[in-house]
């Protein structure tokens, strides 16, 4: 069976900067793949060049047995975008916004009728249709992305951070969406995403970090992979911890999510020679079995939450630690 | 609401067990026609929709020739022959300028579009780019002509006779001044990418087009830098034959109509109405051309 996704020696350079840096994967027909990294780290060029919005510096990619760049309209025809800003018109009607895409994409017109009924009805919408976008919540703007994105029966479905910005429960009726379109399409989803719950649901895995995949398997497989625990502790003073595990414990540890953050390999055991030890107070202490979170923190140095963490944020958690000194 | 969008599976894994298949057709001229059609369908129904946008743009025009018009007319009647209006004048010249704003703003729509993401949607289709700027251009000149059309009702009121070959002529003069207009106007959206500066730059464009064109007064004997002026203002070249078309229609003796409706030449040599108004073709077709190749590049 032909691959739906196939990336040989892929590089994309921007000027002096060079986004991608030769990649190699495959993406299964049939599978859930999720593509995850850093910001910056080459994860939206990839998917650029792979919807064919971008040409590839060198190497080469085919999605759906068809190269990006010589056969650009047949790739097209066969992929459904979801991308994590709307590209809906706020202006025109549910129903106005499918029928947009349908001429786009050659939808045969008699095949139209029952098909919008048929992804409306998927992610919920069909009562809806008459109404104009700009009334829909956040989440149903999302569902109808997805179903606008399905309307052309695309063999493969890019989802480019498809729940970003949305509510928990939100988020948990959108999987249940995707999930129910696993079942019934026979479809292959190409998924991007900074949330880890989200990223189990991929049948494998690939990290890219300053444009080069630097790991990619199972889910599973990357977590036994990793072998250790992750232990975070909160202490009166974070930088005194960080200096003292480096000096008298030679690990290395760092500063997530506002707490001192290491891996071990046997974290229970690890911990009460850690209150002996420690020269500053602890207030608290949490130990992890290894999540994808530690998957991705090993290969990228960075906590999943803190890829995404926008500049706001990081600002604001310089400017604590600074107050706090 | 979760619990609502789970009830309505359960529902659809009753009736709809069996997929509908859709077989999207190879890319054809046929295909590309279809998607063409839909982006300029998509501007009529943003167009119907948006009534507001419909009447404020025609505050404009209506200023112009009531408030101006009226005004001026007192002062202005002294170089005027005896029945001819100061209103019916420069009638011609305020209808080309209600099409200009809308012309103009129609191709902003591009630079929204690009805003709020709906480009893309449009940009990652599986159709050559031609139809989505032809789309485009077809679309923003029909919703600027009816524009004109509403404000050509009062023509009237300006003494301008309602008379149907007149009336087809004006409508054909518009639907090319709003063509041309709006692919001046996506040919820029396809540069630049902010509303601001798109807007600032109209704001640049628009106002020197319309003073510049002769809308307000006749080209002749104009004072050599503004001669020059004029005659490159390619709104010029469509303002006149409009005027032609009016005049032809009242009854005006000869000599008052040369002083009114003179013409444009180009160091004395009288440009004939046919060349005019291919000439405003010829740059429209050329600035699409552009719009089209702009559009065509890829990262």
């Amino acid at each position: 069976m032909t691959p739906a996704v196939s990336v040989s020696e892929l590089t994309k350079r921007y000027g002096e900067i060079e986004a991608v840096r030769g990649i190699n994967f495959e993406v299964a027909a049939g599978e859930t793949f999720g593509f995850l990294g850093p910001n910056g780290a080459g994860k939206s060029t990839t998917i650029k060049i792979l919807c064919t919005l971008a040409d590839p510096t060198s190497g080469s990619a085919r999605v759906a047995g068809h190269d990006v760049v010589k056969e650009r309209d047949t790739v097209r025809r066969n992929i459904g975008l979801v991308f994590q800003d709307t590209t809906l018109d706020n202006y025109l009607t549910g129903e106005q916004n499918l029928r947009f895409h349908a001429d786009l994409y050659g939808v045969p017109k008699a095949a139209f009728a029952p098909r919008l009924r048929q992804v409306l009805e998927m992610v919920g919408l069909w009562d809806r249709r008459g109404s104009v976008v700009a009334t829909y919540s956040g989440g149903m703007q999302r569902r109808l992305e997805i179903a606008r994105g399905l309307l052309h029966a695309p063999r493969v479905l890019f989802l480019d951070e498809p729940t970003v910005g949305l509510d928990p429960q939100t988020r948990v009726s959108i999987w249940a969406y995707i999930n129910e379109l696993k079942k019934r399409e026979d479809i292959t989803i190409f998924l991007t995403t900074h949330y880890m719950d989200e990223a189990e649901n991929c049948d494998r895995i690939a990290i890219i970090d300053h444009g080069r995949i630097v790991a990619m398997d199972t889910p599973e497989a990357l977590k036994a992979s990793i072998g250790k625990d992750r232990v975070q502790i909160s202490t009166a003073d974070d930088q005194a911890a960080i200096r003292s595990l480096a000096d008298d414990f030679g690990l290395d540890s760092g500063l997530h999510e506002g707490l001192v953050t290491f891996s071990v390999e046997s974290g229970e055991h690890f911990v009460p020679k850690l209150f002996g030890s420690m020269p500053v107070p602890i207030r608290s202490v949490s130990v992890s079995r290894p999540s994808l979170d530690d998957v991705f923190m090993s290969y990228t140095g960075k906590t999943i939450r803190d890829a995404e963490a926008s500049i706001g944020d990081r600002n604001r958690r310089i400017a604590t630690r600074f107050g706090r000194r | 609401m979760a619990t609502k969008d789970l009830a309505a599976q359960d529902v659809l894994s009753d009736d709809l067990t069996e997929m509908i298949r859709v077989a999207v057709p190879e890319r054809s001229v046929r295909h590309d026609l279809r998607a063409a059609s839909i982006v300029w369908r998509r501007e009529l129904i943003r167009f119907r929709t948006d009534r507001l946008r419909a009447i404020t743009s025609l505050v404009q025009p209506v200023l112009f020739l009531f408030v101006l018009g009226t005004g001026l007319s007192r002062l202005a009647s002294r170089g005027l022959p005896a029945g001819v209006d100061f209103k019916t004048f420069i009638y011609p010249g305020v209808l080309a300028m209600s099409v200009l704003f809308t012309s103009i703003f129609s191709a902003a729509s591009i630079v929204w579009d690009r805003e709020f993401g709906f480009l893309r949607e449009m940009l990652v289709a599986p159709i050559r780019r031609w139809a989505i700027v032809v789309g485009k251009c077809l679309g923003g000149a029909t919703v600027a002509t009816i524009q004109g059309i509403i404000f050509l009702a009062l023509a009237g009121v300006a003494n301008v006779p309602y008379n149907p070959v007149l009336l087809l002529t004006l409508v054909g003069e518009l639907l090319l001044l709003s063509f041309t207009l709006t692919a001046f106007g996506v040919m820029m959206a396809a540069r630049i990418k902010q509303i601001q500066a798109f807007m600032a730059l109209t704001q640049l464009f628009v106002l020197p087009l319309f003073f510049l064109s002769g809308a307000l007064y006749p080209l002749n004997g104009l004072p050599a830098w503004l001669t020059v002026l004029t005659r490159i203002d390619p709104l010029s070249y469509i303002v006149d034959p409009m005027r032609h078309a009016v005049f032809d229609h009242l009854k005006v003796n000869p000599v008052a109509l040369n002083s009114l409706s003179p013409g444009i030449t180009w160091d004395g040599w009288q440009v004939p109405v046919a060349l005019s108004v291919a000439l405003v073709a010829v740059m429209g077709l050329a600035m699409l051309a552009i719009a089209i190749a702009e559009f065509r590049k890829t990262e």
